[in-house]
């Protein structure tokens, strides 16, 4: 087999990437690479910098040094608008949603669709956000009991699947979560483990986080681990186990 | 595959039922207070219930609406305007000594001169409050107590310390008149009284729709129209909502919290100029006593001091409710220096229900 067959060209690359705050170094230079329609897991203890490095990914840390391209092109990103724009969605640690607004107007936060009122009014089109929204959920058979109601009033995972919908609906071409499922139940996580396999069977690259080696194990093709910072191993899931994976995470 | 809480449908939907049926109360329990208010002071003295009294209140009310419409935008994203009263103050300093200047122009010359600078004061106190908490980072409260004091101080200084009042024959009709006026046998008109009344007859006039009120609405659909309809409205719920899914999902939120100041500053100068065509002159105090008033409205029509709720009807039957309350002390002869400590007191029953209600949504 030949190399190129066996290693497509990744989708995302990373070279070289280093983060620091002040005088401590969250992401040390550290290469990674995701290959089209994989799901790359990405682990490691507590304040290894896998937060810091996703973030750095998607454009709210400007790295310290090294590059990140996509699809073979340089990318500097400014902010998180630039990274989404080049089409990296990220679902965050802390869940970026806004808790009293409505699905669709978190589906659609910063990129509403405009219209004109009367023909000259700006305005927004809440109808035509609304069946999108309705649209996407859908398609992902996620059921919200009521869509016109804040985000607030809805369960941890109803509030993960608002987020994912909007990386589905805005055509991620890099899906980035990083512990979608740390604050759910378990049949909640369940559901957003199937989430995450739907989005596998769409090709659409995905990098998680996790801290459970069972769904590691059960989703990811490949595992990626830092260590304080530094890249410590990256492994073919199917060529590895969990103690491997473990004890390259404490360094032993 | 189906995302859904968990737990049984029956347990589900009774705690559902009951946090709608609490949201429809917050929704409508300042339009059910107003309601028992009106019916009480109807019911209780005998000069309330009657056109004239209400359109009394509602021009009593403008100035205090148009201040509250600009702080309803800084309060839903979780900040605060204290400032609006003495930029308001400023503001018909400002209008009066210019227009003072401009005494035997013809009266739309000075007016426009007038209010352009009383647009101008509203747009550099508001561009300062802007940059000093959206660039600078400091908090609003502080921000915009310390803005309070620099208006405070201009307005004194420019105005020595007296009302400085404006001879200009025509000025006080644009703001104590009516839209429509109606005499038995001069018949109906607009905008100014039937031709041919004079002397005692003026009396037997009467007016519809103070001109005060009509501009008050007018930009309170405005403003509603742009806090509900508009994308820069949506910016604003997000941002008092959750500032740093606002900032990922890449709304500018610097800009739009720069916007938000202006908006208020400028609206309190809107508000100075009405006041100076209502009482024909500006006062550097003019506004202190507003700001209260102001906020309350506010928060009684159901805006969060924590962000992220609010609307401009609310806004609205706030304004309204205080107006009511106001009217009504004075027809039970209660001393009106009362009314500050009632509207102060809605205030904080106001603020509890608010903190009620988000512990209850937990
Ligand atoms: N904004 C920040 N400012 C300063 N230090 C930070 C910041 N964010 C993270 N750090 C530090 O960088 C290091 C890496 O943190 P990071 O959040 O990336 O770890 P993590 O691997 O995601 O951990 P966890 O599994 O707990 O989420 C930690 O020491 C953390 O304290
Ligand atoms: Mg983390």
């Amino acid at each position: 087999m030949s190399a190129a067959m066996a290693m497509p060209a990744p989708v995302l690359s990373c070279r070289g990437v280093v983060k620091r705050f002040g005088g401590l170094v969250a992401v040390n230079n550290v290469d990674l690479d995701l290959a089209p329609g994989e799901v790359l897991a990405l682990v490691g203890d507590n304040g290894a910098g896998k937060s810091t490095l996703v973030q750095t990914i998607s454009g709210v840390f400007r790295a310290d040094g090294g590059a990140i391209h996509l699809n073979g092109e340089k990318q500097v990103f400014a902010s998180p608008e630039d990274a989404r724009r080049a089409g990296i969605e990220t679902i965050y640690q802390d869940l970026a949603l806004c808790d009293n607004l409505t699905a669709a107007d978190n589906i659609f936060l910063g990129r509403e669709i405009r219209t004109r009122r009367l023909g000259f009014l700006p305005g927004i089109d809440e109808s035509q956000m609304r069946e999108k929204a309705k649209t996407v959920l859908d398609e992902l058979h996620i059921r919200i009991p009521d869509l016109d109601a804040p985000v607030r009033s809805l369960s941890g995972g109803q509030r993960q699947a608002v987020a994912i919908s909007r990386a589905v609906y805005w055509q991620a071409r890099i899906m980035i979560m990083d512990e979608p499922t740390a604050a759910l139940g378990v049949p909640e996580q369940r559901k957003v483990m199937d989430l995450i396999r739907m989005l596998k069977g769409r090709g659409t690259p995905v990098i998680l986080i996790s801290h459970n080696m069972q769904d590691v194990f059960e989703i990811s093709d490949r595992i990626f681990v830092m260590r304080r910072g530094s890249k410590a191993g990256d492994f073919v899931t199917a060529r590895t186990e969990p103690n491997e994976v473990v004890r390259t995470m404490i360094g032993g | 595959m189906t995302v859904q809480s968990s737990g049984g449908v029956g347990s589900a939907d009774a705690p559902a039922a009951a946090t709608r049926f609490l949201k429809l109360l917050g929704r409508v329990w300042a339009w059910l207070f107003l309601l028992a208010l009106v019916l009480f002071f109807s019911a209780t003295t005998p000069h309330f219930f009657d056109l004239f009294n209400f359109q009394a209140m509602g021009a009593n009310m403008a100035i205090v609406l148009v201040l509250a419409l600009g702080q309803t935008f800084v309060i839903i994203t979780g900040g605060i305007d204290l400032s609006v009263g003495y930029v308001m103050g400023l503001a018909t300093i400002v209008i009066s000594l210019i227009m003072q200047h401009m005494v035997g122009q013809p009266l739309p010359v000075a007016l426009l001169a007038g209010t352009a600078g009383g647009l101008a004061v509203g747009l550099v106190a508001g561009l300062f409050n802007a940059f000093v908490v959206a660039r600078l980072g400091v908090s609003p409260f502080i921000a915009t107590l310390g803005t309070l004091g620099i208006a405070q101080g201009l307005a004194y200084v420019l105005s020595g310390g007296p009302p400085v009042s404006i001879p200009i024959p025509g000025l006080g009709q644009l703001g104590n008149g009516y839209v429509a006026y109606w005499h038995a046998q001069f018949g109906l008109s607009f905008f100014e009284m039937p031709a041919g009344v004079t002397g005692p007859e003026v009396r037997n006039v009467s007016g519809f729709i103070p001109l005060q009120l009509l501009y008050a609405l007018i930009l309170t659909g405005l403003c509603a129209w742009l806090l509900s309809s508009t994308q820069f409205g949506r910016h604003v719920y997000a941002i008092g909502g959750n500032a740093k899914a606002a900032l990922r999902a890449g709304i500018p939120v610097k800009r739009n919290l720069m916007k938000v100041y202006v908006l208020s500053s400028v609206m309190a100068a809107v508000a100075g100029l009405m006041y100076v065509l209502r009482y024909t002159g500006g006062v550097a105090n003019s506004g202190d006593a507003l700001l209260l008033s102001s906020i309350a409205a506010i928060v009684i029509g159901g805006a969060s001091l924590f962000g992220g709720e609010g609307r401009i009807t609310g806004t609205l039957v706030g304004a309204m409710i205080i107006a009511v309350i106001q009217n009504g002390l004075v027809l039970y002869g209660i001393d009106p220096f009362w009314q500050y400590a009632a509207v102060g007191a809605v205030i904080i029953l106001a603020v509890l229900a608010d903190q009620a209600k988000l512990r209850i949504a937990r």
